[in-house]
């Protein structure tokens, strides 16, 4: 059951506070805090798609885990599926999907077949589902050849995939991803990547998922959720990041012969020159028509190209910001 | 009915688990034998200077030395089995996913022991003894009713054993680095089961009290309702045996909340 207002999961002022204790003499400890999640607020529908992005220590995977259930937030509220995943984490746990990209769930020294055979039970899936999701899988994850093997014998990339279909055999309304591409080589990105597009698209399962390979959100979410220090930075669509962050794009302009750095074109400011050309950054949300027209007037133009903000240069400069 | 089926699964791959290592296995089975060896005539030598010590004549206390063999690997007497993995586990936060399954994680561990223990009875257990009985003249029961008791309590040894090893896994949670009590573990086993020598050898309070504690359920116990030395009856044993088992899962079931209250409150 969704919440009355149609979130899915709904996360209100959500905190988590650690305490560590550290010895600080011979006899003598110190308890110190660590505001891992401090007071973050989304919500996410069902079937959205939605990426979560912060740098090391933003308090993403703290989050995972008090979306799970295996983790009791120190104050806020939490609800998934209008349930309280830790209060009610047994009737929750069937709807959910989890893949930690640094850990496995799979069994050492079984093959993938027998891990899976224990899944089934675990989850109570029925034979005829059971075998409908792992063939599903199988195919789209290119997983056929490697069901005898023990999981130890797998590459890391196969080992993921295997792990990603243990998420999935009890068909969960909602796969948390904790950098489920981690150390993963383009082709198995890609595969990944496009199972999980598939999968949102024909199941409509909702999927959270954190990663610090910008391309993965480029190509799978049209929004994102970015931390940082536990507090939430932007919620919002993807496109909207770059005003946040400053995007700016560059007009990158070869002129006759070397000039002094233009200047005098409002909204513009010259970044760059290298012999006859130069680059000018100008905010991602104007238009470059003027600009350009500007430019043409005033200057010897040859050739003259426009390049979109680098994702990562914004969310760089947001987190440093 | 349906966590029956999960339990079997989960004792199936316990056992598949250690059969897939199989030169692990062999090596298991020549260490057991050799250690056998050396125990047994370390005995002869002790037997000859001192007959019938312990309430056991030299032929009893040789099927002493290698039933303990049989049972070394089984019941993890030297520690070890779900032990290490679980403790690793612990250590290095994989218990996160182990939390985060629908299962209860005492008798998840329990049903993976009995496989593990299964496997090593038949592929470590059986060839030490049947090669003991070849080179010694054994006393081992020739009616199949002692068998049949044997049985029982070599499962309830098994049990205790775990439900004593889960008590000191569980420590891992407060302790990051529990090799030494894992150390610790192994050693009050090794001495105190009576595979080292027979709890009925140690005299006065220390023997009683020996006899007594739980370590006694895992060598002592099974050892003498398989020869018909057991004081009472075999009965009786098996009784002390489960009695234990009972106490000692319940504490572990107390301590697994305790523990797990505090990975789920303080994030381990
Ligand atoms: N069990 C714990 N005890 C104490 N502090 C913790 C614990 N778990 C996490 N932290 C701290 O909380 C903060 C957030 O950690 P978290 O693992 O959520 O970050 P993250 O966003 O997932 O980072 P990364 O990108 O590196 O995976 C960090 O400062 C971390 O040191
Ligand atoms: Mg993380």
């Amino acid at each position: 059951m969704d919440d009355a207002d149609g979130a899915f999961i709904d996360v209100r002022d959500l905190t988590k506070t650690f305490t560590v204790r550290r010895r600080s003499g011979l006899l003598r400890r110190t308890a110190t805090r660590v505001h891992a999640v401090d007071g973050i607020s989304f919500v996410l529908r069902r079937g959205e798609m939605t990426g979560f992005i912060g740098p090391n220590g933003a308090g993403k995977s703290t989050t995972v885990k008090m979306l799970t259930g295996i983790l009791t937030p120190t104050s806020g509220r939490l609800r998934v599926a209008g349930v309280d995943p830790w209060r009610e984490r047994t009737r929750l746990v069937r709807r959910i999907g989890v893949v930690f990209g640094q850990r496995t769930t799979l069994w050492w020294d079984l093959p993938l077949r027998d891990s899976y055979g224990l899944v089934r039970r675990m989850y109570r899936i029925p034979r005829a589902r059971f075998e409908e999701n792992l063939a599903r899988c199988v195919e789209l994850l290119e997983l056929g050849d490697l069901l005898d093997v023990p999981v130890r014998q797998l590459s890391l990339g196969q080992r993921m995939r295997g792990d990603i279909t243990a998420a999935l055999l009890h068909d969960p309304d909602v796969l948390y991803l904790d950098e489920p591409t981690i150390g993963l080589d383009i082709v198995s990105k890609a595969r990944v990547r496009q199972f999980l597009l598939t999968l949102n698209a024909e199941r409509g399962t909702t999927v959270l998922l954190t990663t610090h390979d910008l391309s993965d959100i480029e190509q799978l979410c049209e929004r994102v959720v970015v931390i940082d220090h536990g507090r939430l930075m932007y919620d919002g669509p993807l496109a909207g990041l770059h005003e946040v962050g400053r995007g700016e794009r560059t007009l990158v302009v070869d002129l006759e012969r070397e000039l002094p750095p233009i200047e005098g074109i409002p909204g513009a400011r010259t970044v760059r020159t290298e012999g006859p050309r130069q680059w000018l950054a100008f905010p991602a949300s104007a238009s470059a028509a003027p600009l350009v027209s500007r430019l043409a007037a005033e200057y010897p133009l040859v050739d003259l190209s426009i390049r979109e903000p680098d994702i990562e240069d914004v969310i760089a400069r947001m987190y440093a910001g | 009915m349906h966590l029956l089926r999960l339990n079997f699964a989960v004792a199936l791959s316990g056992f598949r688990r250690y059969a897939t290592y199989r030169v692990a296995t062999a090596a298991g089975v020549f260490t057991n034998t050799v250690f056998g060896f050396i125990l047994a005539y370390t005995f002869i030598a002790l037997w000859h200077t001192h007959p019938h010590l312990g309430g056991y004549d030299q032929s009893q206390a040789l099927t002493f030395v290698w039933t303990g063999q049989a049972l070394l690997a089984a019941a993890a007497l030297m520690g070890g089995g779900f032990q290490d993995e679980f403790h690793e586990r612990i250590r290095n936060g994989d218990v996160a996913i182990d939390l985060y399954r629908p299962i209860d994680l005492q008798l998840w561990w329990l049903a993976s022991d009995l496989g593990r223990a299964a496997f090593q009875l038949l592929g470590r257990g059986v060839v030490p003894l049947a090669v003991g009985a070849l080179a010694f003249d054994l006393a081992l029961p020739a009616s199949p009713r002692r068998w049949l008791l044997f049985l029982p309590s070599v499962l309830l040894a098994v049990v205790v054993s775990f439900a004593l090893r889960y008590l000191f896994a569980l420590c891992g949670f407060w302790l990051l680095d529990a090799t030494g009590l894992n150390a610790l573990s192994a050693l009050l086993s090794l001495f105190f089961s009576g595979m080292l020598l027979p709890l009925t050898v140690f005299p006065g309070a220390l023997g009683e009290v020996a006899r007594l504690l739980p370590w006694s359920a895992t060598l002592q116990v099974p050892a003498d309702v398989l020869m018909g030395t057991q004081p009472g009856s075999a009965g009786a044993g098996l009784a002390f045996q489960a009695g234990w088992a009972l106490v000692l899962l319940t504490a572990g079931r107390l301590l697994q909340t305790v523990a797990t209250r505090k990975v789920v409150v303080q994030g381990g």
